[in-house]
């Protein structure tokens, strides 16, 4: 495992970007946090700026005045950042699709690492993402 | 006067969750101008909802916003109901007003957590979001999904509340009364949240009045408005109930009104929960057709009135569907509140409204230039065409073509 693998999956810094989500997904994320689910407890916290960002958390449709936005926010990521989408707006645009204003799959411009459907996911689905990903970091 | 610097706020940052992008005009400390920008949001959901069916049109609108997920699908709903002449039974009536105030409990809870957490409270946050949860168990237990509920059609809602499960709503509810009492007197007593909340961010009924604003954001300030009592709708006319009003204006008063409320919610789903028991019956009308014709709906969202207009003309779907979510007033209001606030407080004033951007975003587009409207809905119109007779070309296709001008 390599020192970066290693410190990432450490404790977790969480940057969550919503696009144009109905505000459930991101409802829903920062309820993981709270002391029912409890994210804190396995040092995973919420960051304020991309910058320290390990994990960044993506919800809700892209349209074209966000996606630009979330392009530039990927470049600024330290990497190696890994990408989740929350909820059907980020995995496969729900209902928005066909709407003018959606920009497109995001996975055609930026790399996603993990998909978690649901409209929103459960935090339980959440969590399960996260514990899967870091198994898989680590490769185990 | 001294040098003006700018403090860029957002568009993604730590403060809210959605993408919005706030500039703070300050002068030293004090905050002497705010511009707000949007369009991060926006999603064309009017446009979205001329091709659903009335049916689907719900679970269109009810992804507005997650957080007031059944306001605006009641809105919605009454417009169809009213372009069609649709009947409602009773039962469905009372269902409607249940879920609606359990929402508005868990919404107002939701506020009070974040405005806490705003004021680098965390405490305030994490006790209110675990009460919250016992709530989002209830909304599991009746509709089977923690939020987006799926619960309103035209003509009645889609799930009835089963009997058994109302001694269990009861438990969960009767269990709530304490923490929301707590809630109120940790509010009420805590000398910081005093020295935070008291006096900041005031807004005068006068400015209420010309910006529109509706809610508790309006009721804070001493307008006594809501649709809920001034419209009666779902099951609101056939229950007690108050509605809370205070007369500061500022961001304490807020809060208080929405405690207030959350005590007034609880009545009223007591009340919707015995009624139940009472009225038997169908809860859907099953209407059928949506015959030509015009629809307007309106629904007390926890932060103010969403405004829902339906024209039908005679199809599946509906011709034009307007909505007008509270936030769109309330957000504006942000620019009287936080003049002369320091920075420090300019937070919590700015979540004070309990902003919801995802309902506000309309677009209109204008030439930077000349301020003028460049895009009226004609010249949609003329766009939609030359988009469809390119591809058209590109299909090999040929069909009619819709002459505008005699529209
Ligand atoms: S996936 Fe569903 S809950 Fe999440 S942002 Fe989209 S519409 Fe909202």
């Amino acid at each position: 495992m390599s020192f970066a693998v290693q410190a990432l999956t450490r404790s977790l810094n969480v940057f969550h970007l919503a696009g144009s989500a109905c505000n459930n997904c991101d409802i829903e994320i920062l309820d993981a946090l709270t002391p029912r689910y409890d994210l804190e407890r396995f040092g995973i916290v919420l960051v304020g700026s991309i910058r320290h960002a390990d994990v960044l958390l993506l919800s809700g449709v892209f349209n074209k005045k966000s996606a630009i936005r979330l392009q530039h926010l990927y470049e600024q990521a330290p990497k190696p950042v890994v990408v989740v989408a929350i909820g059907a707006c980020a995995c496969a645009g729900c209902m928005f699709r066909e709407s003018y204003n959606w920009y497109g799959k995001i996975s055609d411009y930026i790399p996603i690492d993990a998909y978690v459907p649901g409209c929103p996911p459960k935090p339980e689905a959440m969590i399960a993402a996260v514990a899967k990903l870091i198994a898989k970091l680590r490769g185990s | 006067m001294g040098k003006r610097t700018i403090i860029p706020i957002g568009p993604y940052h730590a403060l809210q969750e959605e993408p919005e992008f706030f500039k703070l005009y300050v002068e030293g400390e004090t905050v002497v101008g705010l511009d707000i920008e949007l369009g991060y949001n926006h999603r064309g959901i009017e446009k979205l909802s001329e091709s659903k069916t009335y049916e689907q049109t719900v679970f269109l609108v009810e992804r507005i916003c997650g957080i007031c997920s059944t306001s605006h699908p009641i809105a919605c709903v009454q417009a169809v109901e009213d372009a069609g002449g649709v009947e409602v039974p009773e039962r469905a009536l009372y269902i409607r007003s249940l879920i609606g105030e359990l929402e508005r409990v868990h919404s107002h809870m939701l506020w009070l957590g974040l405005a806490g957490h705003f004021l680098g409270f965390n405490t305030v946050w994490m006790w209110v979001w675990r009460y919250r949860e016992e709530l989002l168990n209830i909304m599991e237990l009746v509709t089977g999904n923690r939020n987006h509920y799926a619960m309103m059609k035209p003509g009645g809602v889609r799930r009835d509340i089963k009997d058994e499960d109302i001694p269990t709503i009861r438990k969960t509810l009767d269990g709530l009364h304490g923490p929301l009492e707590l809630f109120r007197d940790a509010v009420s007593d805590d000398p910081i949240i005093h020295a935070r909340l008291k006096g900041v961010g005031v807004l005068t009924p006068e400015q209420i009045v010309d910006y529109g604003a509706l809610g508790p954001t309006a009721r804070a300030s001493g307008v006594d408005i809501d649709v809920r009592r001034d419209h009666p709708h779902a099951a609101y006319g056939l229950v007690d109930w108050n509605v809370v009003t205070a007369t500061h204006g500022d961001v304490f008063d807020k809060a208080v009104v929405r405690i207030g409320e959350m005590f007034e919610s609880m009545k009223i789903i007591e009340q919707c929960l015995a009624k139940l028991k009472s009225s038997p019956g169908p809860v859907d009308s099953n209407p059928k057709e949506i015959p030509p014709g015009e629809g307007i709906g309106h629904y007390e969202a926890p932060r103010g009135e969403v405004f829902h207009y339906i024209r039908s003309d005679g199809s599946n779907r509906p011709a034009r569907h307007k909505v007008r979510a509270p936030s769109f007033m309330n957000v504006l209001t942000d620019r009287e509140a936080v003049l002369g606030a320091t920075v420090a407080d300019a937070t919590i004033i700015l979540a004070a409204v309990d902003p919801c951007y995802c309902c506000t975003e309309r677009m209109a587009a204008r030439d930077v230039a000349t301020g003028e409207r460049v895009l009226t809905s004609r010249e949609l119109i003329r766009l939609s065409q030359a988009k469809t007779e390119q591809l058209k070309k590109e299909l090999g296709a040929e069909g009619p073509r819709l002459n505008l001008e005699a529209m």
